[in-house]
């Protein structure tokens, strides 16, 4: 097959250019750790309420300005264990979010940060966010899941 | 006679518009949805008669992402296959026509029980929102009608290949075929989710459904499906094209051979719809991430084969300098400027796509109205316009009927409203995304924070531009009945270019589909069987239906 001399240098120099990319989003993933919720535990979609941590959710302090937050997620509504679904952290806290469904797929999405999963009925998602900004973060669904999908919310907010 | 005046046989012709009629009229209902997603959304005007918000998003979706392009696509295949490997024998055409009408009737019977309310699941349908069975039923008519359609493409480049041995096919024939081929192998997952999960499960057969297992199949062929749209675009930029601003194609193997790159790395790739979901090992999703950036090679390939042709034959004109043969183009032909805008388009549409497949940083756009804001950039502009670009020949072709000077200028028109909608709607979808804003979601406050509460100004712009593309719309539906109804008699060009002297063989390996096909499912193989037997293995208790709307 024939290929044009520039053809030939336009695709070198764009083949390099992804496999220089990819090699990056690796190192990024696998040495740096940085890799999209994948926790894998599963649980049964219709006990979530008598499993543990989902029995009690809400804040628990476990260390040093480091935090669990443990939601549980149900069409239309974010358990955060508070009534007035505002959770207070400090600022400079690392939060641990623990997260699942009662019934459909719901997403989990705190406005302003990486913080971005879906809930699955029958598995657990967790990811790690530590806030150094005070102010609001909305939390809310972003995965359709019925009528008042656009109901589902909830209020992250970092003091000083 | 006037028969003889069609740019195909005549019988060919008649299926192909019958594709067509199906296709502009998704695109009446389903943009005039879009029209009231985005005014809803707005937070200044609701819904009459209890209409759902999320009912007509389910319309949108199913009719323009499913309906419109599905119809388009085949009727432009079947023509094409018509015009270059010859017309199709009685036997083929009555398959095809059963194909039609088996997805005509699908296309009735889901678009009925989502109207009757009984279906607000949109176009993905993930479970375990659970719609009555009389939408799956209509979802897999569509894709086994598809089906049918598909065959009588492949018998008929078979056919030519007995019938002219040992001679190179013809380009769109081959194209037409890895199209088809393409969707072949990936609805196979989407049908398998549909007659052997949701089906049963909807029918009360079965109690539960697994929810990860539903979810990759639908995205086993939910990737696939952005690349069907796009690869008819790139029949058209690869080989019709070339012949309107009156040149060649540039090359006759590296076209195919680009093809034959996008056949095998458009379906091992699903997980990248689905990074932020917990149940899939991240060595796999990292897997199929690098299988989804090899796209990049035959899009590199794609982009410099399309300017060679221009710059070759801005030249030919006598263009001087860098970038004078941008001078010589026939900009004022409908033909070229839509698809050529499309071409442009897809510039920023590609970037986006891949921040979005990006393993990390999909983290900060994932279910944003980003999404949605890039693949109205990619499949409702790039695709649409080229598509709008192939109509305005391709009707009046099979009509047997003329593109005037006035349609012409119509279209033109509405390229440029088009683009300038789309430019003001996707642009607002695309920086509230970065913001966090929701996809699929209606008006909202939230819980009153100011985060949420800066995101009014952008969806307000989006009805802005969301009412001029119902303009556009409607301008394209006003050109399409022209053209299929009222345009004077006369023969219309169906343009097909041929290969230029510079191109050299092809070699035949590129036609040996048994190889192909074997290195395209090694290829699925390898990215799906380790993690869908880990999904299996590992799966937690089903799930029960829920209806939630």
């Amino acid at each position: 097959m024939n290929m044009h001399k520039y053809e030939k240098i336009w695709l070198l120099f764009g083949t390099a250019t992804l496999l220089i990319f990819l090699i990056v989003v690796g190192i990024s993933a696998f040495y740096m750790g940085n890799q999209p919720p994948s926790c894998a535990v599963t649980l049964n979609p219709e006990k979530v309420h008598a499993t543990a941590p989902f029995d009690d959710p809400g804040l628990k302090k476990i260390g040093d300005n480091e935090y669990q937050l443990t939601v549980v997620a149900s069409a239309f509504n974010y358990d955060v264990g508070t009534d007035d679904k505002i959770v207070q952290i400090p600022k400079g806290a690392t939060v641990h979010f623990n997260a699942t469904t009662t019934d459909v797929v719901h997403g989990f999405e705190l406005a302003g940060t990486n913080v971005n999963m879906m809930l699955e009925p029958g598995y657990i998602s967790t990811y790690t966010n530590t806030f150094n900004k005070a102010g609001k973060h909305t939390l809310l669904c972003n995965e359709y899941c019925g009528t008042g999908h656009h109901l589902m919310s909830a209020t992250i907010e970092v003091v000083e | 006679m006037m028969k003889v005046m069609k740019g195909i046989h005549s019988a060919d012709a008649k299926l192909t518009m019958a594709h067509m009629y199906v296709a502009f009229f998704a695109l009446l209902i389903g943009a005039t949805a879009g029209l009231m997603q985005t005014l809803v959304r707005s937070g200044k005007v609701t819904l009459p008669a209890g209409i759902g918000y999320y009912q007509i998003l389910t319309l949108h979706g199913v009719v323009l992402g499913l309906v419109l392009t599905t119809f388009f696509i085949l009727g432009f295949l079947v023509a094409t296959q018509s015009k270059t490997a010859g017309k199709y024998s009685s036997g083929e055409r009555k398959w095809a026509w059963a194909g039609f009408w088996m997805m005509t009737a699908g296309v009735v019977t889901t678009a009925t029980f989502i109207l009757l309310n009984e279906a607000s699941v949109l176009y993905t349908f993930y479970a375990p929102l659970k719609a009555h069975p009389g939408f799956y039923i209509g979802l897999a008519l569509v894709i086994i009608g598809s089906w049918f359609v598909g065959f009588v493409i492949f018998h008929r480049h078979a056919r030519w290949r007995k019938e002219n041995r040992g001679e190179r096919t013809p380009l769109l024939s081959y194209m037409a075929v890895i199209t088809m081929l393409m969707w072949q192998i990936a609805t196979l997952g989407v049908a398998a989710t549909v007659l052997l999960q949701f089906l049963p499960w909807s029918l009360g057969f079965t109690e539960t459904i697994d929810v990860l297992v539903s979810r990759t199949l639908f995205w086993y062929f939910g990737h696939p499906l952005v690349y069907f749209w796009l690869l008819p675009a790139y029949m058209a930029w690869y080989a019709i094209i070339p012949k309107i601003v009156g040149g060649k194609i540039f090359s006759d193997s590296l076209a195919r051979l680009s093809f034959i790159l996008l056949l095998l790395f458009s379906i091992p790739v699903g997980f990248h719809h689905q990074l932020t979901e917990p149940g899939i090992d991240p060595f796999w999703k990292y897997l199929q991430v690098v299988l989804t950036f090899l796209v990049v090679i035959p899009s590199l390939m794609t982009a410099f084969s399309l300017f060679a042709t221009f710059e070759a034959r801005g030249r030919e004109l006598g263009a001087k300098g860098l970038f004078g043969w941008l001078k010589k183009m026939p900009w004022k032909d409908v033909r070229f400027l839509a698809p050529f805008i499309g071409m442009v388009w897809f510039i920023p549409g590609g970037a986006g796509g891949i921040i979005n497949a990006s393993n990390q940083m999909n983290q900060v756009v994932h279910n944003t109205i980003w999404v949605t804001g890039h693949f109205h950039l990619t499949a409702a502009t790039s695709v649409i316009l080229t598509f709008f670009g192939i109509a305005y020949w391709l009707i009046p072709s099979m009509t047997g009927r003329k593109l005037t000077a006035k349609m012409n200028k119509w279209g033109i028109i509405q390229t440029i409203v088009w683009s300038v909608g789309m430019a003001i709607m996707s642009g607002a979808m695309h920086w509230q995304g970065l913001l966090g804003g929701p996809r699929r979601s209606a008006y909202s406050e939230y819980a009153g924070n100011a985060d949420t509460a800066s995101w009014g100004a952008y969806q307000i712009a989006q009805a802005i531009g969301g009412s001029i593309l119902f303009i556009g719309m409607i301008i394209m539906l006003v050109i399409f009945v022209n053209l299929a109804f009222f345009a004077p008699k006369g023969k219309e060009e169906f343009p097909i270019a041929v290969v230029g002297e510079t191109s050299g063989t092809t070699p035949k390996v590129l036609e040996n589909w048994k190889l192909w096909i074997g290195v395209t499912v090694a290829l699925i193989l390898f990215a799906y069987t380790i993690p869908f037997i880990d999904i299996i293995q590992n799966a937690p208790p089903g799930s029960k239906g829920f209806r939630l709307w």
